[in-house]
Parts: structure tokens; sequence; C-alpha cells
């Protein structure tokens, strides 16, 4: 309807504006993918490809969360200290083994997600101010379980984080499939339209007799656990629990793949693909800048740049 | 069509959201009173009562040594957010304040070779008009605050960073300056930071319950499609508060740099969420058009002691002071969201 109203002069510019948004991200990607081939050395070898996608698969995850959460017309503040609170539960419980570890990261992950869930959905709080509790006392948690960086030497998650199947990184092929099956709920399954109803307009999804609050609950429970998942797996990658920094600024790293791919902050419509693509384009765009020794001062000019051009494309698109 | 709801889908989702809370009970005025005097005095009641028992239970709190080093500590984060408080009050939000208050510290420190004149102004400005572009492409372009804030605070860092050669050059503020003078000497006894905050307050105080702009900022954040009715320029007053947050993150970095004698540059690191936190727990509503900037003041204050009191027992290390803020943030925006929907329906 957004289209409809717009004078056939400016007609142009608003399909420009349209396929930039849609498609911005891919050409961005495919932009500084053709730069970095041409001009940066030993970037075209597999064992490159192969550090930034590892380095890049924790961020895709949380994102695909976030987008969830995004879709409700939400947001999740506290994913970073999500990850930390990973960390450092893994650290704990991994004397017991691996899967009892891991089955306890999910618990505390389930809480987290549960108490950001009843916030939102059932005391009705903003989600930026109901995940901002989580996220300034979340990694206060992490840190009283365990005060600092801890070694683990644990064959099993040693084999999480650096192992692969047919040449691929479990990172890789983990994010991947989380990918395939968060992209396919939204677009398959009752729960992900009335996801995607609840973010359109919630009022009138209750009206229509949704389920709203538990919709609400499950994704703000399913964005902890797939941050859990992202930090188990950066802590198996390090081959050590790190919850002062793990997941430091993680969340707004997150918030700027979803935007950035195309998902309006407005709620109503999820871009899984555009998602991955975002989270992509900024780790391509923060490794351009290193590897042509800028300095990493540069990288959040850049990326605050990327960000206000990606929402200004993506400015009146969505429901309103 | 804009990112603002037009009047008839502002007035279908009213009508919508009144069939929705239909069911809740509707609170007599007396409780509506009542609700409205916890919003606003609650986090002072439970100032008093923590700052009771912590006197009592530490010698060393009330000691006029550990009241006046809170105070000053207190100063800076209050200076942003009073900022802060303008912002929510319009239903905006600024992450950049603690990339501002940072970049605010260096440029202090960088520029008091030049006299203290510069070492404040430059900040002031620099900072100024980061918010500027903040509230342009807030209010013109109609892009999200939250996004928009989160970029700057990108930014912000990036620019400082690159000010300091990636954080390794360190800017001492010169001795026996002015400036030194205004961030670590006294009057009266009182830390000059402190005189310079509760200046800052009342001035802000007044503006914003006498002022026509003060009139604006509730009206843009109350509803801003009914203040454009009513003639409110809502784009400018946008751009005013997001100004006013920068120049006052840039003028607490100054002052926190006159007050350490060097621009440090690993500070403002999580200090916009320090800021929101106490904004929301002094009575200011996250969605707006309902805020005391006094309430501010005391949320400052409040986070301080609690943090000074998890110094005081020795045996907590300080991740405790970020579970405690945190829970206490979760409970007040309980108390506030449950205090605000009795409200809605009066």
């Amino acid at each position: 309807m957004a289209e409809a109203a717009i004078h056939p002069a400016a007609l142009d510019r608003a399909r420009v504006l349209q396929w930039m948004q849609t498609y911005g991200v891919y050409a961005g990607v495919a932009v500084l993918l053709v730069v970095n081939i041409a001009v940066t050395p030993h970037f075209l070898s597999a064992e490159n490809f192969r550090t930034q996608a590892v380095q890049v698969a924790p961020v895709i995850i949380v994102a695909l969360g976030m987008a969830l959460a995004i879709g409700t017309e939400g947001i999740d503040l506290s994913v970073g200290a999500v990850m930390a609170l990973a960390a450092s539960v893994t650290a704990l419980y991994l004397g017991y083994g691996l899967v009892p570890a891991l089955l306890t990261v999910a618990v505390f992950a389930a809480v987290v997600g549960l108490a950001n869930g009843a916030l939102v959905a059932w005391v009705g709080v903003q989600p930026i101010v109901a995940t901002l509790a989580l996220m300034v006392g979340g990694r206060g948690i992490a840190l009283v379980l365990l005060p600092q960086l801890k070694d683990l030497h644990n064959p099993g998650l040693a084999s999480l984080g650096s192992g692969d199947v047919l040449g691929i990184p479990y990172l890789i092929v983990i994010a991947a499939a989380l990918a395939l099956l968060v992209a396919f709920v939204i677009r398959r399954t009752t729960f992900g339209r009335q996801l995607l109803a609840i973010g359109d307009n919630r009022a009138a999804a209750k009206l229509a007799g949704l389920p709203v609050r538990r919709v609400l609950m499950l994704v703000y429970v399913a964005c902890a656990l797939l941050a859990a998942v992202a930090g188990v797996l950066a802590t198996a990658r390090l081959q050590a629990s790190d919850p002062t920094s793990l997941g430091n600024l993680m969340e707004l790293s997150a918030i700027t793949a979803v935007v950035v791919g195309g998902t309006p902050l407005s709620g109503g419509r999820v871009n899984i693909a555009g998602t991955v693509a975002g989270a992509v384009l900024i780790q391509l765009l923060t490794a351009t800048l290193i590897k042509h020794d800028l300095p990493p001062s540069w990288t959040q000019i850049a990326q605050a740049i990327v960000i206000v051009l990606a929402v200004y494309a993506a400015r009146g698109r969505g429901k309103r | 069509m804009t990112a603002t709801r037009t009047e008839t889908e502002e007035a279908v989702a009213r009508t919508e959201k009144e069939l929705l809370d239909a069911a809740e009970p509707v609170g007599s005025s007396r409780s509506e009173r009542l609700s409205a005097l916890v919003q606003q005095h609650g986090a002072l009641a439970v100032l008093v009562i923590v700052s009771a028992v912590a006197s009592l239970s530490f010698d060393s709190f009330a000691t006029g040594d550990n009241l006046s080093n809170m105070a000053t500590s207190s100063a800076f984060l209050a200076v942003v957010a009073l900022g802060m408080t303008f912002v929510i009050i319009t239903g905006g939000i600024d992450l950049s304040v603690g990339s501002l208050f940072a970049l605010g510290g260096v440029l202090a420190a960088w520029g008091s070779q030049y006299g203290t004149l510069v070492a404040l102004l430059l900040p002031m400005v620099v900072c100024g008009l980061i918010g500027v572009v903040n509230g342009l492409l807030i209010a013109r372009s109609r892009l999200a605050p939250f996004i928009v804030t989160l970029a700057a605070m990108l930014g912000a860092r990036g620019l400082m960073l690159s000010l300091t050669n990636e954080g390794a050059d360190t800017y001492l503020v010169k001795k026996g300056s002015f400036l030194a003078e205004l961030g670590q000497g006294t009057t009266l006894g009182v830390g000059n930071p402190v005189w310079i905050t509760l200046v800052l307050f009342v001035a802000g105080a007044v503006v914003l319950r006498r002022s026509r702009f003060g009139q604006h900022v509730y009206a843009v954040g109350g509803n801003e499609d009914a203040a454009a009715l009513m003639g409110a320029p809502v784009a400018r007053t946008k751009i005013i508060v997001y100004t006013l947050s920068g120049v006052l993150a840039g003028l607490a970095g100054a002052l926190n740099a006159a007050w350490l004698a060097s621009g440090v540059t690993i500070l403002g690191n999580g200090m916009e969420l320090e800021a929101i936190s106490a904004v929301v727990i002094g009575g200011t509503l996250l969605t707006g058009g309902l805020g005391y900037v006094s309430g501010s003041l005391v949320g400052v204050l409040l986070l301080k002691v609690i943090q000074n009191v998890i110094n005081q027992i020795g045996s907590l290390d300080s991740s405790y002071q970020q579970v405690v803020s945190g829970a206490f943030l979760a409970v007040v925006v309980i108390a506030q969201t449950w205090l605000g929907r009795r409200r809605q329906l009066l």
C-alpha cells in the first residue's frame, strides 16, 4: 500500500530504494567479495574463507533469534549476556560430561528466555526495557558463577569447536542448519504465521484469537536458546570460557545483521537469508579493513555508516 | 507512507487497545493518585531506606569522605542522565551517550593545552554536532532512535579511538589550570562537579516544567500526532532534545576528564545503560510523555549507593552490582507497567 501512494515521478527512486532494501545486502556482499579478490593478497584461499566463516557463524546464530524477536516488533538486548552465561555454565558443568553440561546450559537459557518472555507477554513491558534488565544482570550472574577466564580441556567440546564434516567446520554446518530450520519455521509453520501476525498488529492478532502470549514466550525462549548455542560454540572454538568479554556488543552486531538484511524493525516481516547475508557483510567489511591494515576504529565508523544507510533504505517500508 | 501512524490508524489502535484492556479493573481516583505518588517518589523512598540501612550497617558509609566521594562520582552520570531524561520523555532513546562521554573526555584533555574555554567548548560542540545528526536522522528522516543512536555510538567510539591512536595515547589535563580546578577543587567542602550538576539539574527542571519547549517535550512524548495537530514543532523539539543529550554527554566527559586529570579512553562503556536505568528507576516512562528530572537524579544516587554498599561488603565481588542493578531495574519496570496500566484508563 505504501507504493501505491507514490507519485509517478518518484517511482524510479522508489524502485531503486525498494531494490536496495531487498537486494542491497547481497549486492554489498558481492562488491566486497569482488574488491577483496581483486586487491587483497591471499584472500582467495580455502583457509581464509574457512576463518571468515567460522568467525561469522556465532553472529549468524544469534542474529537468527534476534530476527524472530524483531519479527514480533520486539528486540532482545540480553543475547550477549546469555552467551556469557552459557560460557560460565559450560565451564562449571563440564566436569559431569559434555552432554549434561550442554543440557544445563539449555535449561539456564530457557529460564532467561522465559523471564524475558514473561515480562514482554504477561507484564506488558516494552521488549527493549524487559531485556535491558537481563542485559545488565545476566553478565553479572555469569561473572558471579565464574569470575574469570578458565581454560577448558574436553575432547568433545574441542572437536565441536574445531572439527569438521567433509571438510566443512561444524560451526558452519550448525549455523546453516539452524538458519534453514528458522526459515522453515517462519515460512511453513502455523507458529511462524502467528509470529508474523503478532508483529504486524498485536491487537488484531489478539482479537483474532491467536495465542499471543504463548507465541511471544516461545520467541524469547528461542532467542535465548540460539544465543546459548552461539555462546557454547564460541567457547568451544576458544577452548576457554570467557564470561568477561564473550558476547560483548553481540546484541548490536545481531541487530545490525538483521536490519541490514532487510527485516524491518516495525515487525511483521522476517528475512532470514538477508539476515545471514547481513552478518556476512559486516564480517567481510571488518576483514577487509583489517587486512588492509586500517585501524580498528575505522571498522566501527564504517559499521555505523552501513547501519544508517541500511535503515535509510528501509525507510517507509514495512507495515506503517 | 512514513514511520508514524496516521490519525485514523492511531484511533483504530486506541480503540483496539481499549477493547483489549476493558477486562482490566478501573482504579478509583484515590488509587490513581497513590500510583502517581509511588511512580514519582518510590525511588526516593527506596533511596532513603537503603541509605539508612547502609549507614546503620557500615560505619564507613555515612562518613563525610565517603558521601562526598559518592556525590562527585555520581555527578558525571547524573549530567548524562539529565540529557537522557529529556530524550526518553519524547519517547526516544540515546545509546550514543557512553561513547560521547568518552569522546568528550579525550577532546577536553587534548583541548586543555589551549585553555579551559577550548577544553570545555570543544567537547560540547563536537558531541552536540553528533547529537544534531542523531536528531536530524530521527526527526526528519524518521529513522528509529534506537538504530540511529546505535550507529552514533559505534561512530563516536571509532572517532575517539582514531584521535587517540587506537586508544594508545592518553592526553593529560594541564595541572593547576582552571579546568583542573573545576574538576578537582571543592567549594564549601563539596566538589565542584557536584555544584555544576546541581545547577544543571535546577536549570533542566525549570526548562522542562516552566518553558514552552518543556511543554513540547511532554507533548511529543505523549502523542506525537496530537502534538503536531496542536501546532507543536515536533521535529524541532526532537532535534533539540538529541542535541542537548549530546552536549551534556560531552560536558560530563569533559568534567570527568578534569576530575581524573586525563582523557581516559576506556570510560563510558555501558554508560548508556546506567543512564537509561537511572532515568527509568527515577519514574520516567520509557514510552514517553511522563517523567521527572529530579527522579533521574534520585535514580543515579540509588545506583551509586547500591554500588557503594556492594563495595563495602568486602566479600562480594563487583559482579553482584550488575546482578542487583538488573534485578532492581526489573522490579521497577514491572511496578511501572502495573501502575501505568491502571492509569491509562482514567
